[in-house]
């Protein structure tokens, strides 16, 4: 495994077994009265968010706690870079506080993977901009792989704002690593740019019509749409997104029983779920959460357990 | 002061003697005469001095960055005698008295004749006319009048600008690019990387619409653009198409347009941030050709200093541009020359005959021959280097050629018959 999670391209398919086999050893600990583990005893980690997040930020923060690291959350948005400082002085600010591990939102694409080439203890990204998203896709898969059994073969419909979302980027890699099957689905105004091109290379498929996609799907993961994200009219409106592209009472009878249907959150009811959906039995919303804690102290516990101290 | 150049070999091939007296070419042939300094050109060659169309230069307002002083050294090491100092700077030159003070500044330099762009519109907000008129006037004689680092949007704007100029002999010269059809945080090329990066990009539609835009607004007022910083296959074409028709339109490229891909953004480094952005290959390869055949007459540096604090944010924070001035010649003997796309007659022509032509830069860009001022620039065509960041005379590092392997080297500049640079060092 890399050094680094920045991207799902730092971990191979081995690598995401790897993770998902300690993750489901992680996952029988929160079920125990006392939800502690020495792994990371004596060592710090730091959650510098640039961005404001609250449920990755806490999920990161039970996973480093239940390891017994020292977790420090920071919210460095429009502190540093308000005042003038470079992000690169930020973070030597913070990581020359000796510290043995950094996870790090940020609201620019790649910012995870600049500020890995300044430090010198390992970094997690918890989110940069529009790009990955890499320890949710991680615990995406875990998710489906519990619930699915084997992902190889099994086809995964991605439905939203694919231009906007890191989800998105990390998921569509993680999958297709499992051997999944990918469908991203949304209007054109929503594909990223040149998509065309990069779904050969990544081996995707791409569809408009969610309709003709649905019967087919063996588990839908549901994105957001991110309209504070939105600078110009991606489409006409509320309503007419829903009926194309929302999973609405409708188009959730079409679904065969027992089809996973995931969704990052926060979730806009309403608009690209319906609340039947967000609520049904086949729902694994907040069996993802769930996950999220037991797949990034996994993380933790494989970045970070083998370092020697240093920063 | 006389100078003797021994040796060396002309743009178009001969190779002959020139003696240069009290700033001017005095004599060409085999030379017996003595000189106050001789210099032994065997095996270089002389070219007019280059002319750089589009410098940042930063004063006043960021001379932590560059100053007149530092960016006449860099320009005057990469062989140019004269440079365009574009107009976005704190304050903006909109006004007679500030392009007179970068005028006056560069005098001080005294290295390289720094003719100061003036803005378009009042600080470069695209709404209001500057005072072009004055600024024309003015002891720097503005001729080259530029909004650059922002589009002049509005078509009416452009208009009347093009139509003002025409009273001075003017030129606009657009940064091509509708901001309208990207979002504000558009920082890089609109592609398959952007879209897998996640980076918001500008599409090369966004700057082709432009020309296409500007092009016939100059056909209509019968006034003459010129094609900033030209990036894009799809740009040519409509730059080929209106020279075509008779259109009086002008463009350049610069030196990492005609080398440097979008595909170097993959590792989100911001040094390969500029704007307009780094293209995929194909443009790439459109450009050179373009600059082989004439439809592009000029390549310009973009030459943009910035202290390393300001590109070391993530990407889509971190300042656009990279430096030029140093390395354009060695990028084009790389590039275009080496391939055979240009002989050095080509690159006289186009880094310093068109640009003082477009400029209209009084003695520069002109031949090599007896009565001419002696601007000129000794080049050694075959001399192999590596690039190095930090051994270079500007304030910034923000150079994109570091540790690149590049063909050709100026080996000494004169300005006005005056040495500023000698043994590739200023003198």
């Amino acid at each position: 495994m890399n050094r680094h999670l920045l991207s799902i391209d730092d971990v191979s398919a081995d690598d995401i077994q790897e993770i998902f086999t300690t993750a489901a050893e992680m996952h029988d600990v929160q079920r125990r009265q006392v939800k502690k583990l020495p792994a990371l005893r004596g060592r710090t980690v730091i959650n510098l968010f640039f961005e404001d997040s609250t449920r990755t930020r806490s999920s990161f923060e039970i996973a480093g706690k239940w390891l017994s690291a020292d977790v420090i959350n920071l919210s460095a948005k429009g502190s540093s870079a308000s005042k003038g400082e470079s992000l690169r002085d930020t973070v030597l600010t913070v990581t020359a506080m000796g510290i043995d591990g950094l996870v790090v939102r940020h609201s620019a694409s790649g910012a995870a993977e600049q500020i890995s080439r300044w430090i010198d203890v390992p970094v997690i990204n918890a989110g940069d901009g529009t790009h990955e998203h890499p320890t949710q896709a991680l615990l995406d898969g875990y998710t489906l792989t519990r619930r699915l059994g084997s992902l190889e073969g099994r086809h995964v419909a991605i439905v939203g704002d694919l231009t906007h979302s890191r989800v998105f980027r990390s998921n569509v890699k993680s999958l297709t690593k499992l051997g999944a099957t990918v469908t991203a689905v949304a209007p054109p105004t929503l594909m990223p740019a040149g998509v065309g091109d990069w779904s050969k290379t990544a081996g995707f498929a791409t569809a408009y019509d969610l309709d003709e996609v649905l019967p087919q799907a063996d588990a839908v993961m549901m994105l957001r749409v991110q309209r504070e994200r939105m600078s110009g009219g991606f489409f006409p409106t509320a309503r007419e997104y829903t009926v194309g592209y929302g999973l609405t009472r409708e188009r959730l009878a079409v679904l065969e029983p027992g089809t996973p249907i995931l969704h990052p959150g926060p979730m806009n009811r309403g608009l690209e779920i319906s609340a039947d959906a967000a609520d049904a039995l086949d729902s694994v919303v907040l069996d993802q959460v769930s996950a999220g804690v037991a797949v990034r102290m996994s993380v933790l516990y494989h970045l970070l357990a083998g370092e020697e101290t240093s920063a | 002061m006389s100078i003797l150049i021994k040796g060396a070999t002309l743009p178009g091939g001969t190779t002959t003697d020139v003696l240069v007296q009290d700033g001017t070419i005095a004599e060409l042939g085999a030379i017996s005469a003595k000189a106050d300094q001789t210099i032994d050109a065997d095996g270089l060659r002389l070219l007019p001095g280059l002319v750089d169309l589009h410098t940042h230069l930063r004063e006043p307002g960021r001379e932590d960055a560059e100053t007149v002083l530092t960016g006449s050294r860099a320009a005057a090491v990469g062989g140019y005698t004269a440079v365009l100092a574009m107009a976005n700077t704190n304050p903006v030159t909109d006004t007679g008295e500030a392009a007179e003070r970068v005028h006056d500044l560069g005098r001080a330099a005294g290295l390289v004749d720094v003719q100061p762009v003036g803005a378009v519109t009042k600080g470069l907000a695209g709404q209001e006319l500057a005072e072009i008129g004055l600024m024309a006037r003015s002891r720097a004689r503005v001729r080259v009048f530029s909004d650059d680092g922002r589009c002049v949007h509005d078509p009416r704007v452009m208009r009347r600008a093009l139509e003002y100029v025409k009273a001075f002999g003017g030129v606009v010269s657009q940064h091509s690019q509708d901001p309208s059809l990207a979002g504000p945080s558009a920082c890089c090329h609109e592609g398959e990387l952007s879209g897998r990066l996640g980076l918001p990009g500008w599409p090369g539609v966004a700057e082709e619409v432009i020309v296409a835009r500007d092009v016939m607004l100059a056909r209509h007022t019968g006034s003459r653009v010129h094609v900033a910083h030209v990036s894009t296959a799809g740009s040519v074409e409509v730059v080929r198409w209106a020279k075509a028709q008779g259109i009086d339109v002008t463009a350049e490229v610069t030196p990492h347009h005609l080398l440097l891909t979008t595909d170097l953004l993959s590792g989100y480094d911001p040094t390969y941030k500029v704007n307009p952005p780094l293209r995929p290959d194909e443009d790439v390869q459109a450009l050179r050709e373009a600059l082989a055949d004439g439809t592009i007459d000029a390549v310009a540096t973009d030459h943009a200093p910035h202290a390393r604090h300001d590109k070391e944010h993530a990407f889509v924070d971190a300042a656009f541009g990279m430096l030029g001035l140093e390395t354009a010649l060695p990028v084009v003997t790389t590039v275009m020359v080496e391939s055979g796309l240009l002989d050095w007659a080509g690159v006289a022509r186009t880094m310093s005959t068109r640009p003082a032509e477009i400029a209209g830069l009084e003695g520069h860009g002109r031949p090599i021959a007896v009565g001419e001022p002696a601007n000129l620039t000794l080049v050694d065509p075959a001399a192999q280097v590596v690039v190095d960041r930090a051994a270079s005379v500007s304030l910034s590092r923000n150079n994109p050629w570091h540790d690149r392997k590049l063909t050709g080297r100026v080996i000494a500049t004169l300005l006005r018959g005056t040495p500023t640079v000698l043994e590739g060092a200023i003198a």
